[in-house]
């Protein structure tokens, strides 16, 4: 049925929150009891997470086995199976959530289900071996609210992760969707609209922070016969993947936010510049383009209006420097994905040298939200200059690694112990890394930063598009610092000279100083290098490319020393400056090392301590890890 | 509308520009020089290119967290501008020395020492120590081709030739080819030049700050040939080189040196110095004559006739329409460049009345031009694998000759070329510049096909430096439209006018460089100073205006030529030596 006026919208919306009251109810209440067919309960639902993290473990066999097995059963009629999107909580997928009990269960195989459905949801019985154990108390945690990951978050972004089916538009509608571009179409003018989303201070998520509500003024304000609205889904960090989950679990909200920024800067057209990598994103985008279309919320007069819109999907083959907003045109040109100087900025002339705005996945994913609730409730959230919540990728040496939003203002404590459950076996924190490759590391002194646009740019680090990464003591500051420039000088376009020449030859610095050859005056170099190609550099790349190493130079200084001063790595990572030795007061000649080596570098007699030979040693670590007696130690 | 003034502050001077001037320009008015090298502005002309991304150029704005590049940074009302403070100085040299870290700075034995833009930054920088070297070098590809040589290991990556070769002259064969430090300027898929539609026009090479795109160099085996006794040595020189070659030798531009040229080529040893200008009225009665057939065919009511008729001296252009144009290569003229017509008649009509074999003769051409190079390779040019002209070498090493032979060029005395073939018409000469031609056809034209003398001889109306322009010229009744175009941008647009059936014109000039010959990718290097340009084409209109004879029918010699052994313009034995076909070159 095509949606002609903002009545038929409210017709589907009632019908459609029906079908979805059971969810909405379990998400308010905790279910102390176990529901199933058998102990009374009518009707269950089944939602298994269809992220691409969960789908990878084989989600979508779960699903078909569910589908199987309550065929089997014959009570297909009282379970819906639901595939969602991403619940976050990646590091237990798959998860299966059974409502209207809101039981959690994580790590679920394809072969579980039987059981699942036969105890379960028949039984009214729970698998305690499939729920979530809480690393501290040891108890198992049935419902996802009562765990530490989910307990801090807010879900702003991710409204509809995890809960609804991405793939169906009237799931969409039922949890107000498109309310908002009907509001905006009814009953707001075009500035009013841009109004409200300056009221509410949101900033972009993409990396810059730049006010989304001035960024819509500035394309409203051009004159032009055509406009465009452009979604960067161009998301490249790595590690980072909350755009995709949300063009995954909830693409609907990014088509809505598109056609209400449409309306307000006055373009009738909008592309999403997605990666070719993201192909599940890509046909979700797609599916819900045509339900869109059909349903008449994309198209020429939207609910009666006179406003049109309609959203072309363009793909990316997967260059970083393209999430750069001029890259990013260049590249749907069809030209050399490469950055240009601002100003011209899109918004004067952008795409075939037309008005373009251009915004973030995740900070088109707020703007519905914002003005169904209100400005002054999004404002109400975050901190004075940082408006709402903020999605990271939470990853690294932590307990609990997945997709988190919180508000902002959260310290980095928070995250890390509270959401993330602390550093994996025991280790301890050294340095979180924020904002991608182009972001710093955070040291245990900012633990308790609140965490916003500007503090973390005071830090050293960034906000960036939301990637964070813990690492504990295992890991070499030189090596991370080095591990992030290579990123960026493969991913470098090439054009200016700071980032063409200059990350390369910081990346050969720090690749002389893992190796042991580095000197003091190698640290001054890579200082002042960094520093100058910040300084010169053409784009956002460049211009914060050198971040990683500066931060680590830093606050890790003394590190550096001794891999120039010392030859040491204390992190043991720098495979040049280890030095293998046998006990030869437990070394009892068994021969055995020596005949491991693929380097011919130990030698001695039989039944007498053997010695490593340091010239030949190509420190590959096989004679420790064959050892039987622990006679060989490294340092 | 007027622009609003503002008004800024750089340095210590208060500078009033225009809104949208660049700090860059700004700054040049109050006599400050910000370095630049990938930005390239030739004024008048359509060539220019400010990627900002070589960040040499970077100054310090009052305000902004970083250094701001002076060429593509806009002045605003108010800014403050500081250009060479220690932040600044320290920021462009350490760019000049990230650059010299990549490069193989083998300054001693490179072709464009002494006139390499990088060599100059870094003097000027005082750039004494390498910090940066002995890394990774990026590996790039060396091609020669018969024009032009690449060796990308120089390239610093500035993309002048990119933006020339695609937005100035619209052939785009070469761009940007991988990413990062791997970057490389090649025609697509890294091919060869040689395999792409590259029409060896060389204003690649006339805008490369350093030795990564030069000239093929053919002086070794001129020294030879010269050194030969067996070998009859005679050069033609083209118009546009006597107007440029000074420059090499520190004269002002646009200082006319034929006669010194001539001396200076007689020293070097040549048998015969002639002159290119012989040939280019050749071309006049030759083109003059396709033009008046094709016209008086057309206005007889011959629906078949091919108009506009596009002229066809320029090899550059030729290649270009053989590349991109194939469905109509019966529009240009048939008529062979000047280079040719000269090679074709000296190895026929001159050398049989000088009783030379063909096989002895080496005829030489001094262009300023790098399609020439190609031209001369062209096997339809050839008899029996014998071009009608063995090599062609650029201005450029001409002065490169000169100063290796020992030859003081600016106390040379004037001397005059040798006869029959040196002698020309001031019509001759102006083929240099763009409207040249088309003014030397128009003398002739208009004499033969009304029968009436010219009562001003100059056609100022197809002067000038626009990209294109139109004229028209009443032949006693008739309306003659007239149309010109420099650069391969311009006559592109033209041509698809053309096969739109759109154009209006009946006799179209093209040349493929801006400004004509003058600019063409031999000459000495502009290093982006139009006004050189300006300077040369004067200078071949004052040459014009100094000749005793201005109109190429009556050139005494080509009279002679067409009594003694043509017959008459377009006659069988003319289209045999003097005309050409053309190729699909489309790849």
């Amino acid at each position: 049925m095509k949606i002609l006026t903002v009545q038929d919208l409210e017709r589907i919306r009632k019908t459609a929150k029906e079908v979805l009251a059971l969810r909405e109810e379990s998400n308010r209440h905790v279910e102390a009891q176990t529901c199933g067919l058998a102990t009374g309960c009518p009707h269950l639902q089944v939602l298994i997470c269809g992220g691409t993290g969960c789908k990878a473990s084989s989600s979508a066999k779960i699903a078909e086995n569910f589908k199987k097995e309550i065929a089997k059963q014959q009570i297909g009629e009282k379970i819906d199976i639901v595939t969602t999107g991403c619940f976050g909580f990646c590091e237990k997928g798959p998860i299966v959530k059974i409502i209207p009990d809101n039981t959690f269960y994580i790590h679920v195989t394809p072969e579980d289900v039987p059981e699942i459905v036969q105890e379960h949801l028949i039984g009214g019985r729970k698998l305690e071996r499939l729920l979530y154990q809480d690393p501290v108390s040891g108890q198992h945690v049935s419902d996802s609210k009562h765990m530490d990951f989910y307990r801090k978050q807010m879900r702003i972004a991710l409204r509809n992760c995890g809960f609804i089916d991405p793939e169906n538009i009237h799931e969409y509608i039922a949890r107000d969707g498109y309310q908002a571009l009907a509001d905006c179409l009814m009953k707001y003018g075009r500035e009013e609209v841009i109004d409200k989303i300056k009221q509410s201070g949101l900033r972009g998520r993409g990396g810059g922070g730049f006010p989304t509500g001035l960024k819509w003024e500035f394309t409203a304000k051009q004159e032009a016969d055509q406009k465009y609205v452009v979604c960067n889904a161009d998301e490249g960090d790595p590690g980072a993947f909350m755009d995709r989950s949300i063009m995954e679990g909830d693409p609907h909200s990014v088509i809505e936010a598109m056609a209400i920024c449409g309306y307000a800067v006055g373009a009738n057209k909008g592309l999403v510049y997605i990666r070719a990598e993201y192909p599940l994103a890509i046909q979700r985008l797609r599916v819900a383009i045509q339900q869109a279309t059909e349903m008449g919320m994309l198209g020429p007069c939207i609910l009666g209006s006179d406003f049109g819109f309609e959203i072309e999907i363009r793909y990316g083959a997967g260059a970083f420097v393209c999430g750069e907003e001029t890259a990013l045109i260049h590249s749907m040109e069809g030209k050399r994905g490469e950055p240009t100087l601002k100003p011209p900025f899109p918004a004067e002339s952008g795409y075939m040298g037309k008005p373009t705005n251009v915004n973030n996945v995740e900070t088109l994913a707020n703007v519905p939200v914002i003005l169904t609730k209100g400005p002054e409730w999004f404002a109400s959230i975050g901190t004075e200059k940082s408006k709402g919540t903020k999605v990271f990728a939470l990853a690294g040496k932590i307990n609990n690694v997945g997709l988190i939003e919180v508000p902002m203002g959260t310290t980095l404590r928070e995250v890390i112990y509270e959401i993330g459950g602390g550093i994996k076996n025991g280790k301890k924190f050294k340095a979180v890394q924020t904002g991608g490759p182009s972001g710093g590391c955070l040291t245990e002194k900012h633990l308790d930063t609140p965490i916003d646009f500007d503090n973390l740019l005071a830090a050293g680090s960034m906000m960036g598009s939301g990637g964070m990464i813990v690492m504990d003591e295992d890991d070499c500051m030189v090596s991370v610092a080095r591990f992030y420039l290579d990123f960026t000088v493969e991913e470098s376009c090439g054009k200016c000279t700071p980032c063409r020449i200059g990350n390369k030859r910081l990346l050969e610095t720090l690749n002389k100083i893992t190796e042991g050859k580095g000197t003091e005056k190698d640290l001054q170099q890579l200082a002042v290098l960094g520093r100058q190609i910040k300084d010169t550099a053409l784009c956002g790349l460049g211009q914060t490319s050198p971040n990683p190493v500066l931060s680590t130079l830093d606050n890790f200084y003394d590190e550096y020393l001794e891999h120039v001063r010392d030859h040491t790595c204390r992190a043991k990572q720098c495979k040049a400056l280890l030095t293998y030795t046998i006990n030869p007061e437990v070394c009892i000649g068994c021969t055995l090392c020596a005949r491991n080596c693929p380097a011919d570098a130990i030698t001695g007699f039989p039944r007498k301590p053997h010695i490593i030979l340091p010239e030949k040693c190509i420190k590959c670590g096989m004679c420790m890890a064959r050892c039987k007696f622990h006679a060989i130690s490294v340092c | 509308m007027e622009k609003k003034e503002i008004t800024l502050q750089i340095d210590r001077h208060t500078v009033r520009v225009p809104e949208g001037t660049m700090i860059l320009e700004a700054a040049r008015q109050v006599g400050i020089n910000i370095p630049t090298l990938c930005h390239i502005n030739l004024e008048g002309t359509c060539i220019k290119s400010t990627p900002a991304s070589c960040r040499i150029c970077v100054v310090e704005v009052e305000g902004r967290k970083n250094l701001a590049p002076a060429c593509a940074t806009r002045c605003t009302d108010g800014m403050v501008v500081k250009t060479s403070t220690l932040r600044v100085m320290n920021a462009r040299k350490v760019i000049a020395e990230l650059i010299l870290s990549d490069h193989p700075n083998d300054c001693l034995t490179c072709p464009k020492s002494g006139n390499c833009e990088l060599q100059a930054l870094a003097l000027r920088f005082n750039v004494r120590e390498m910090p940066y070297s002995g890394g990774e070098l990026s590996l790039r590809k060396k091609e020669v081709t018969s024009s032009i040589v690449r060796n990308m290991d120089k390239c610093i990556f500035c993309r002048r030739c990119e933006s020339v070769c695609n937005d100035v002259q619209t052939v785009g064969a070469l761009g940007a080819v991988r990413r990062g430090f791997n970057t490389t300027i090649a025609p697509a898929f890294d091919k060869k030049m040689s395999e792409s539609e590259c029409t060896y026009c060389g204003q690649c090479v006339a805008v490369c700050p350093v030795g990564a795109l030069t000239e093929r160099d053919h002086t070794n085996r001129l020294l030879e040939d010269l050194e030969n006794p067996d070998k009859v040595v005679l050069v033609q020189t083209a118009p546009a080189v006597r107007v440029a070659l000074g420059e090499s030798f520190g004269m002002e531009p646009g200082s006319i040196v034929t006669g010194k040229m001539v001396s200076a080529l007689r020293e070097l040893g040549f048998d015969y110095v002639f002159d290119t200008d012989f040939a280019a009225d050749l071309t006049i009665m030759e083109e003059g004559a396709e033009v008046l057939d094709r016209l008086s065919r057309f206005l007889d009511g011959d629906k078949s006739v091919a108009l506009p008729i596009l002229t066809s001296c320029c090899p550059a252009w030729v290649n270009f329409f053989e590349h991109y144009f194939p469905d109509m290569l019966n529009i240009p003229s048939t008529a062979r460049s000047p280079q040719q017509m000269f090679g074709s008649i000296a190895k026929s009509y001159w050398a049989e009345k000088m009783k030379i074999p063909r096989e002895k003769l080496v005829v030489v051409s001094i262009m300023p031009c790098l399609a020439k190079k190609y031209e001369c390779d062209r096997e339809e040019f050839k008899v029996d694998g014998n071009p009608d002209v063995d090599y062609s070498i650029s201005t450029r090493e001409l002065a490169t000759l000169i100063k290796r032979a020992n030859i003081d060029f600016a106390s040379l005395p004037d001397s005059d070329f040798d006869m029959p073939l040196g002698a020309s018409t001031g019509a001759g000469v102006i083929f240099g510049t763009t409207g040249g031609v088309m003014e030397a056809a128009l003398r002739s034209v208009y004499e033969i096909y009304t029968g009436k003398t010219l009562e001003k001889i100059d056609f100022e109306s197809v002067r000038g430096m626009e990209g294109f322009r139109k004229a028209s010229v009443d032949l006693g009744g008739f309306e003659l439209k007239v149309g010109i175009a420099h650069g391969l941008g311009n006559a592109r647009k033209l041509l698809e006018e053309i096969r739109q059936q759109r154009c209006e014109y009946h006799v179209i000039e093209i040349m493929a460089c801006p400004g004509g010959c003058i600019g063409g990718g031999g000459q000495p290097l502009h290093h982006g100073h139009s006004n050189v340009l300006r300077a040369r084409a004067e200078a071949l209109y004052r040459e014009d205006s100094g000749k005793e004879i201005r109109k190429s029918h009556e050139n005494p010699y080509i009279q002679q030529l067409y009594e003694e052994y043509l017959g008459k313009p377009l006659s069988e034995k003319a289209h045999h030596l003097l005309h050409t076909h053309y190729f699909n070159k489309s790849l």
